[in-house]
């Protein structure tokens, strides 16, 4: 294999690896902001599920524990936010901002009371982790070539939740668009008083979109600190709830373009880490700071109408006013 | 009453509905036969929607009850209204507009989880009531794509789905054509052949006589009439809608008029539907001439304000004051109106005319930001807008005699004089005024009236736009009346009566020197 070919590959499946938690957190994001209610606090509900996770794996030298552990802190934080922004009708932003910077302390607060390792946890053993998984026929297909590298070397072989982050988005595409709970889910973020019109609660709708974005924030921070990482450090999510947002508004606010968008965006982000301080023929030294802010200068040139256009569900960010 | 087979499909006894201080509804009464199309009638803000909202679940009124079929309801919700055999059609569609016709019928009335089974009961739905009633329409069409006359049929099938007997129209017809509107009739005779109790809520007259069997007129949040339509007439219900009051006593100053201070002729204008509000509109004002413009709300009155006062643009037709001509090709904006010296009073101070979380002093100087109102530096110079304002409370006799409170701290009447003090204090050539003395203490008005005749006095041009009669016979020097937006008489004060206004306000042309 050529060194191009052996640095693309290497690239690809990193690229996986990097847009997992993007994927995950994507699908959060279309499922509450379809609903209506914007979610700025992705990276809050995805950095204290990776503390939980990594914290109760540690403690309990389970990985499933701390995977549960990080799905219902997540799903906690997903209900202060309902809560804010449903029930008491409060600024979303401003609720997904405080559940960032909330996180973002708590995990290091509870983190140096319980562990005194300056707000990390400790290292996690191998059977602290979430498992990695060959893909049936890996090894007997290794040897075909381009199918057998593709199949082995980049889908093959990782931590469990790459593979449910990929399932998570024809699930979520098969939940708003086939389902009951999906038209009414979408209904209630373009119109909700026709929901409400129609004799169903807007606001209990809105719940079940927002708590259920919780779940898949958890199983995002899950994968952080105890699948692809092996311990938590502070602000480990650097970000990513953030750019996964940015997918979600690239994506239209659709599944399956979103996947693509977490993909690119990985893909930037794998490819600025592998080319970190090389040189590239005829450009000199790789621009990695530009690959890195890259996924924000396209949203920015997205919304700023250059590609397509991005609608975003009607009623987004406005409160319904009825408690039933 | 008292026979054993319950006459009527829908009975409402002693509703009543306040929200804060505004008392929506008083003791609603108000009793609807099977299978038969009962007007309610009323000026805006009369209370009809919110007595709709109530039969529909959307609000839960304080008191009273709701009978169906003879049986007492408690409707908590649309859903329990949906079970009870009621539909509604809101005035605002309650459509999702990126959704097909299908997924709309369909939400909230799918069976199971998944949704195929519903989608293909929903489509066999949508093709009967096509065939059944005229109500044909794409399923598969986006309704964000469909006309509005379209997007009502797919609300008429929704209603329609679970079965209800009795469907409520909320003012259907404002969003839709004539050519619409007649085809919209015979879908709604052809509901009723079939036994389904019609609750139309309208402001029009002719929708009334046209398509009722009974009427029931509601004015102030108050049932104030019950009749059957073969029994009675248009004048009869215009003037039951209106209501009859006291004369207050203005003194009106006679001036000789002078020269036209503002010409209109051949003004139409449409909304953003494409609907014609103003259909050809012709006046002038004299300098010191108050032309007040009457009709029943929401018949052009309010697009004519806006047109004048550079809210929104004509579509043909010109506007002259002094020398300047507006028209389409040449719209103006309001500050550029204003520049022109018109002054304009809204008829939604609350939305219009104030910002109401601002004190008195920043609203004394809203419009006129820029100007020397706000002192001669870049920034506002604080001192100098307190003056002003100061000015404003004094010369208005605002009550609290400040304007340091915020402007929702005001009554109604001294959240006008605010809005007139700042509008007069610009010494206008022309001044707009729209419901002057809406939701204004009785001695309030009174002295509104009389800065108005003050301002007159003093040379200027007023146009009044008023929805009750007694304010425009008390303070004009001549009438326009507007019916479905159009000019059905202009006519001298000393020749008007409430009579001869009302014909007119019910679409029937004068034979005064009308257009």
């Amino acid at each position: 294999m050529s060194d191009f070919l052996f640095q693309l590959v290497l690239t690809l499946d990193a690229t996986l690896r990097v847009a997992t938690p993007l994927i995950l957190c994507g699908m959060a994001g279309i499922l509450s902001e379809r609903s209506g209610v914007i979610d700025i606090g992705l990276e809050g509900k995805m950095l204290a599920g990776a503390f939980s996770a990594a914290a109760v794996a540690h403690l309990t030298g389970s990985p499933w524990a701390g995977l549960f552990a990080a799905v219902m802190t997540a799903v906690l934080l997903a209900a202060l936010h309902g809560f804010a922004c449903i029930t008491a009708r409060g600024n979303q932003v401003i609720s997904g901002l405080a559940i960032n910077i909330l996180a973002s302390a708590l995990t290091v607060t509870i983190g140096i009371a319980l562990f005194r390792r300056g707000g990390a946890t400790p290292s996690l053993t191998a059977e602290e982790r979430l498992p990695v998984v060959d893909l049936p026929l890996a090894e007997t297909l290794a040897g075909v070539p381009l199918i057998g590298d593709l199949y082995s070397e980049i889908l093959s072989g990782h931590r469990i939740l790459v593979y449910v982050a990929l399932l998570a988005v024809p699930l979520t595409a098969f939940l708003l668009y086939r389902t009951r709970f999906g038209l009414r889910l979408r209904a209630v973020g373009e119109s909700p008083e026709a929901v409400d019109s129609a004799g169903i609660s807007v606001h209990l709708m809105r719940y079940k979109a927002v708590l259920l974005a919780g779940v898949f924030c958890g199983l995002a921070g899950a994968y952080l600190s105890i699948a692809h990482g092996g311990e938590f450090g502070r602000e480990m999510s650097a970000g990513k709830g953030y750019i996964a947002l940015a997918a979600v508004i690239f994506g239209k606010w659709r599944p399956v373009p979103t996947l693509f968008a977490c993909l690119l965006f990985g893909f930037l982000g794998a490819a600025a880490d592998r080319l970190q301080g090389r040189e590239i023929p005829f450009i000199g030294a790789a621009p990695t700071d530009l690959m890195i802010a890259l996924p924000y200068i396209l949203t920015v040139v997205l919304l700023a109408g250059f590609i397509g256009k991005a609608t975003p569900p009607r009623d987004i960010g406005v409160p319904y006013p009825k408690g039933k | 009453m008292g026979g054993s087979a319950p006459a009527f499909a829908l009975e409402v006894r002693g509703i009543d509905k306040s929200f804060g201080p505004v008392h929506a509804n008083r003791d609603i009464n108000l009793q609807v036969k099977a299978g038969s199309i009962h007007g309610i009638i009323g000026e805006n803000g009369a209370g009809k929607s919110t007595l709709m909202n109530i039969l529909y679940g959307m609000y839960q009124a304080d008191r009273g009850e709701i009978l169906i079929g003879g049986e007492p309801v408690r409707i908590t919700s649309s859903a329990v209204a949906i079970r009870s055999g009621i539909g509604m059609v809101h005035q605002h569609f309650m459509l999702v507009a990126p959704f097909t016709v299908l997924e709309n019928v369909m939400l909230g009335a799918e069976k199971d989880f998944l949704l195929k089974a519903s989608v293909s009961a929903t489509r066999a739905l949508i093709e009967r009531m096509g065939r059944d009633y005229g109500l044909a329409v794409d399923p598969d069409a986006k309704v964000e794509d469909l006309p509005v006359g379209l997007q009502q049929r797919v609300e008429i099938v929704k209603a329609l789905r679970g079965g209800a007997r009795i469907l409520i129209l909320d003012e259907p017809t404002g969003v839709l054509t004539p050519q619409e509107t007649e085809g919209f009739f015979q879908i709604l005779r052809a509901l009723r052949d079939e036994g389904v109790t019609i609750l139309l809520i309208t402001h029009k007259l002719q929708e009334i006589m046209a398509l009722t069997d009974q009427v029931s007129v509601m004015r102030r949040g108050e049932m104030v009439a019950h009749r059957a339509t073969a029994e009675t007439s248009r004048e009869e219900l215009a003037e039951l809608m209106v209501g009859r009051k006291v004369l207050l006593n203005v003194e009106r100053p006679e001036i000789a008029p002078g020269a036209p201070a503002l010409r209109v002729s051949g003004l139409r204008n449409r909304d953003r539907e494409g609907v014609e509000r103003l259909k050809g509109l012709d006046f002038e004002i004299r300098a010191g001439e108050l032309l007040a413009v009457a009709g029943v709300s929401g018949n052009g009155q309010t697009e004519l304000l806006d047109v004048l006062a550079g809210i929104a643009a004509p579509s043909a037709g010109k506007i002259e004051i002094g020398n300047a001509v507006v028209d389409a090709e040449h719209p103006r904006n309001p500050a550029e109106m204003r520049a022109l010296g018109l002054s304009h009073v809204p008829e939604d101070r609350h939305h219009r005319g104030l910002i109401l979380p601002f004190d008195g002093e920043e609203n004394c100087i809203l419009g006129f930001q820029d100007g020397e109102a706000a002192g001669a530096g870049f920034a506002i110079d604080k001192a100098h807008v307190a003056a002003r304002a100061a000015r404003h409370v004094e010369e208005f006799d605002v009550r609290p005699p400040t304007a340091k409170l915020r402007a929702a701290q005001y009554s109604g009447g001294n959240q006008q004089k605010l809005v007139l003090a700042r509008e007069i204090d610009a010494a206008p050539k022309v001044l707009l005024v729209g419901q002057p003395t809406r939701g204004v203490d009785i001695g309030a008005i009174e002295f509104i009236y009389q800065r108005l005749m003050r301002l007159k006095a003093a040379g200027c041009a007023i146009l009044l736009v008023s929805v009750e009669l007694e304010e425009v016979l008390s303070l004009a020097d001549r009438i326009l009346v507007m019916s479905n937006g159009e000019q059905t008489g202009l006519i001298d004060r000393k020749d008007a009566d409430e009579r001869s206004l009302g014909l007119m306000m019910a679409g029937v042309t004068a034979e005064g020197k009308a257009a």
